[in-house]
């Protein structure tokens, strides 16, 4: 393990969720470890203090070069006809070399995020959205609600940096914002307390009735008129007050996190959600926000979109590029047998490891990464730890430079990727 | 490496070159004298009875950011239609209204097109614009950072603060933002939507900071033009799409104050509210005034019939066009309390009065402008067509008989609202040369670029003459990239990275310590995250930054 010196890094970029808090403090000891001094929370805590450790190429575990385990992986691509890329945790850098690849050898592609991120895509691509950013919520938001979600087991400081931010621009007293609470049972709401003690409203209901209720919501924004009188132990008055309170709010926004969402068709839930946004939009303001964001989701489905004009799930097995959410399941393919090799990619996190298959399997992954099982594993550095990369911010609008910590001895994605790319 | 180009006839309206048969010399990548007769040619291409520009220059085409991005990604439909295949030199992608990055740069160089600028880089989105543009092979790029909506500046107006800590502030937006030049959308009103404003004229005021768009216009024309930008204020006026809107295009000419202004896709901003229908061609008004203005440059925004996609920074007006979206579907968005956008599908229709009526203001406006040098030729793509639509609308402009068939076939109410059928006007070789080249560097500030003179970098675009403007529009025999052969009968040959163009106007870092204050208390990104490096758009072997030459600060402002 190389010697360096002991440091701290002040503004650092954290990755480890959609946020991307970048006002973290962190110190570096003289091994590399790392330790976050200020602006923590539970995911950059285990994202950046992770035992640091090093870790070798190996072929069937057995320890090789990096070129030894890249001409391996090249000659696994080289003889398939419907590789598979998944997996996919990385940033923008890191999938650029990704699509470089997959355009090459004709893979297909799905992120191990896909099966929540594909709901939000697929009401874009529905009816669109009308949605707004970070910044615009700490300085604008007066009403907050929240549907089927803590927010804060995704996005830790959601509140403390977009909420409950002692100063915002246009002069607002933001330790007054409401926030109401919309589905689920026995939800944290704690971080929705006020700084005054102000405890949010909570309107609970059970998840698989979250569509019902969500429906109902919309229906009173729009002026309809319901019969009944509650909805999944809602009462149908407290959804009439709570659509009164949006009407009065001059800017609401209105949050949810798609993989929370686990129902049957929830991305028509999400879709119930953006129209009574836009309705409310007819007589004041009133905005989207889709929350959560991990494992260089929203980054790879950027880079994905703008390279190929599509998110992932997509494919390059008949040289042009196709899309199809459902389709192009990862564990789909694999279950019907209809890939022909695995390469798994995850270069934040040790724990995304890749699915047991019968095919070879190529795994590209975290230092601390366990995969004894694959045919060739070559473990890879990380952006934001111990290279720079580009990530975006669950917002879709901004990304930001991530940071070089430490020195690494193991090579980045995009060159492994490339190496392999040149070997095939 | 010595490339000769023997013979062709040479269209370079930066020197006044119309038509007249000549040799150009290329080395290393610039345009050369001509060599000593004892110099050995590597290469000589025989030009004989081709049309030979320099290349050409897209100076407003959305090609790379978050609106951009977005319309790719609700439109798979439209993708689906148009696969592009991977060959052994290209990346595969999509093409169409939102066409893939890859394929926006292989389109552009297979028209002959060798630089296009992306006339609205957010600057909180910025980082994204550049890698989108970072993406985009062959051409050359660079942007404009749209400003005018965003709080920093609005607060500065409100406070009335001096021009000179204006001009410190727009200098570091284009610093931060790696642009070119500095544009304004819907001046205040993408801020004043976030008030709930609907609606924002020339003098009407924002309604938290008491400002108006005349305001804006004048500090941001004025603090373009002190800081030496070459490229003026690139204006995209309020009320865009609204019948009655010459009257404020009319009035927007005049706010600048005598600075330079770029009017863009100036067709959407010249309706009438004549007829029957209360909609109607402001298009000779609009001419006539900008004949008159010299300080005043304009680019059309011609639409063409069929399916695109409009993305425009302009959340006010595009919430209110967003019922008319075909498909039924958009995207609105506020953006980082510094900017906003929105993305409408839209089908225009030859049938449809006004959609035909558009068509035919464009035109007009192209025709009865005189001044090739001041006017651009653009479809706003993918706003009013997708940029691959181009060599259609060069045969419109030039081939009398075809524009008044393609008129024909209009809605008949629309063609009877026009008078296209009266201009008899045909656009020559030299006038589309001056419009997609000379003129369009001269207007964005390449200083070696758009012409075909000694020392400038080797963009030039052969074609075959032929009657058919759009065939030979569509498919140059040759475009050579900095010297080198990268399409040859229309296909790409070779893969290169171009240029990003910027501008680095001087001013005082002092600026930073308010503006790094202000970023820590209301921001969620700190500022020195907020800035672009040049080495992230070199990132991976790109194309790097290319710094054109800025006049440095003009009269420091009293």
């Amino acid at each position: 393990m190389e010697k360096i010196c002991a440091s701290t890094y002040e503004n650092v970029t954290c990755p480890a969720c959609g946020l991307l808090c970048d006002d973290l403090r962190i110190d570096r000891e003289s091994a590399g470890q790392l330790k976050v001094t200020d602006k923590g929370c539970t995911k950059s805590v285990t994202f950046f203090e992770r035992a640091y450790q090093t870790s070798s190429p190996r072929i069937a575990g057995k320890t090789v070069t990096l070129s030894e385990a890249v001409s391996k992986a090249a000659d696994i691509l080289r003889d398939t006809n419907q590789p598979l890329f998944a997996g996919l945790g990385t940033e923008v850098q890191g999938m650029r070399s990704v699509l470089s690849l997959a355009d090459k050898v004709g893979a297909t592609l799905d992120h191990m995020n896909a099966y929540t991120s594909f709901r939000n895509t697929l009401v874009v691509q529905n009816s669109g959205w009308q949605v707004t950013t970070l910044t615009e919520v700490r300085n604008r938001v007066d009403l907050l609600l929240v549907i089927g979600t803590d927010i804060v087991s995704h996005n830790p400081r959601f509140f403390e940096r977009n909420v409950w931010n002692k100063e915002s621009m246009f002069d607002q007293a933001t330790s007054a914002r409401e926030v109401i609470y919309l589905g689920g049972q026995n939800i944290d709401t704690s971080a929705g307390i006020s700084p005054k003690g102000v405890k949010p409203t909570v309107l609970p209901c059970n998840l698989d009735r979250l569509p019902e209720v969500v429906a109902a919501l919309r229906a009173i924004i729009s002026g309809k008129t319901l019969i009944a009188t509650e909805v999944a132990c809602i009462k149908v008055s407290d959804l009439q007050s709570l659509s009164e309170r949006l009407k009065a709010a001059k800017y609401s926004v209105v949050t949810w996190v798609s993989s929370d969402l686990n129902m049957a068709h929830s991305e028509l839930t999400i879709q119930n959600i953006t129209e009574l946004v836009i309705k409310l939009n007819a007589t004041t303001r009133s905005s989207g926000l889709p929350l959560g964001g991990s494992e260089g989701d929203y980054s790879v489905n950027q880079t994905s979109t703008w390279t190929s004009g599509y998110p992932v799930r997509s494919r390059f097995t008949r040289k042009h590029p196709e899309y199809d959410p459902h389709h192009f399941s990862a564990e789909k393919i694999l279950e019907n047998e209809e890939a022909d090799a695995l390469l798994w990619i995850s270069e934040f996190n040790p724990e995304k490891t890749a699915p047991h298959v019968s095919i070879p399997k190529i795994v590209i992954g975290h230092a601390n990464m366990q995969a004894n099982d694959a045919d060739v594993f070559i473990p890879v550095s990380t952006a934001g730890i111990d290279h720079t990369g580009t990530m975006f911010r669950v917002d879709s609008s901004v990304s930001l430079p991530l940071g070089q910590l430490r020195n690494s001895s193991l090579p980045r994605l995009a060159e492994v990727m490339s190496a392999i790319e040149a070997a095939l | 490496m010595l490339i000769k180009l023997s013979g062709g006839r040479v269209y370079d309206p930066a020197h006044q070159i119309d038509g007249k048969v000549m040799d150009i010399y290329i080395r290393d990548g610039r345009i050369v004298s001509r060599p000593r007769d004892d110099e050995t040619i590597d290469q000589t291409y025989n030009l004989s009875g081709k049309v030979v520009m320099s290349g050409a220059i897209d100076m407003h085409t959305h090609i790379g950011g978050g609106k951009v991005n977005i319309a790719r990604m609700m439109l798979p439909e439209d993708h689906r239609a148009d696969p592009s295949q991977h060959s052994d030199l290209c990346r595969s992608g999509c093409g169409h209204a939102a066409p893939s990055t890859f394929t926006t740069g292989y389109r552009y160089a297979e028209m002959g097109y060798t630089a296009a600028f992306e006339p609205a880089i957010s600057p909180a989105n910025a980082r994204q614009s550049h890698l989108e543009m970072g993406d985009t092979p062959i051409i050359d790029k660079g942007g404009y950072a749209m400003i005018g909506s965003d709080d920093y500046f609005l607060r500065m107006l409100t406070a009335k603060k001096d021009q000179n800590a204006i001009n410190d502030y727009v200098a570091w937006i284009m610093h931060a933002s790696q642009a070119i030049g500095i544009k304004v959308v819907n001046p205040g009103g993408i801020s004043a939507f976030k008030f709930n404003q609907r609606a924002l004229d020339l003098d009407e005021q924002n309604s938290h900071y008491q400002v108006s768009p005349r305001d804006v216009l004048k500090a941001l024309s004025r603090a373009v033009h002190e800081l030496g930008v070459p490229h003026p204020l690139h204006v995209h006026a309020n009320n865009l799409g609204v019948p009655g809107n010459v009257d404020t295009t009319l009035k927007t000419m005049g706010a600048s104050e005598g600075y330079p202004l770029h009017l863009t896709h100036i067709q959407f901003h010249s309706y009438g509210t004549e007829g029957d229908r209360k909609f109607s061609s402001g298009a000779a008004q609009i001419a006539e005034a900008l004949n008159k203005h010299k300080n005043i440059s304009a680019d059309v925004g011609q639409i063409l019939f069929n399916q695109t996609v409009t993305a425009s920074g302009d959340n006010m007006r595009q919430f209110a066009n967003s019922g008319l979206a075909s498909p039924h579907k958009s995207v609105i968005m506020d953006i980082e309390c510094d900017s906003g956008c929105g993305v409408v599908p839209f089908k225009y229709k030859d049938k449809n009065f006004v959609n035909a009526l558009q068509w035919s203001i464009g035109l007009e406006i192209f025709l009865l402008c005189d001044d090739p040098w001041r006017t651009f030729l653009t479809t706003d793509h993918p706003n009013g067509a997708p940029f691959t639509s181009y060599p259609h609308l060069i045969r419109l402009l030039m081939d009398k008989s075809f524009r008044n068939d393609m008129f024909s076939k209009l809605n008949l109410d629309a063609q009877a609202m026009s008078t296209l059928t009266s201009i008899d006007r045909e656009y020559s070789l030299y006038e589309i040369a001056i419009m997609t080249r000379a003129g369009a560097a001269r207007l964005v500030g390449l200083h070696d670029r758009g012409h075909l003179g000694v020392g400038a970098g080797a963009d030039i675009t052969i074609y075959t003459d032929n009657p058919d403007r759009e065939k030979m529009f569509s498919k140059p025999d040759y475009v050579f990239k900095d010297g080198e052969l990268v399409v040859k009968d229309g296909q790409v040959v070779k893969v290169t990275w171009g240029h990003t163009h910027t501008v680095k106007p001087e001013f005082d870092r002092g600026i930073e310590k308010d503006l790094k204050q202000y970023f820590d208390q209301y921001h969620t990104m700190n500022m020195e995250n907020f800035k672009v490096s040049s080495d992230e758009i070199a990132e991976g072997g790109r194309g790097g930054v290319v710094v054109q030459a800025c006049e440095g600060r003009r009269d420091k402002s009293l």
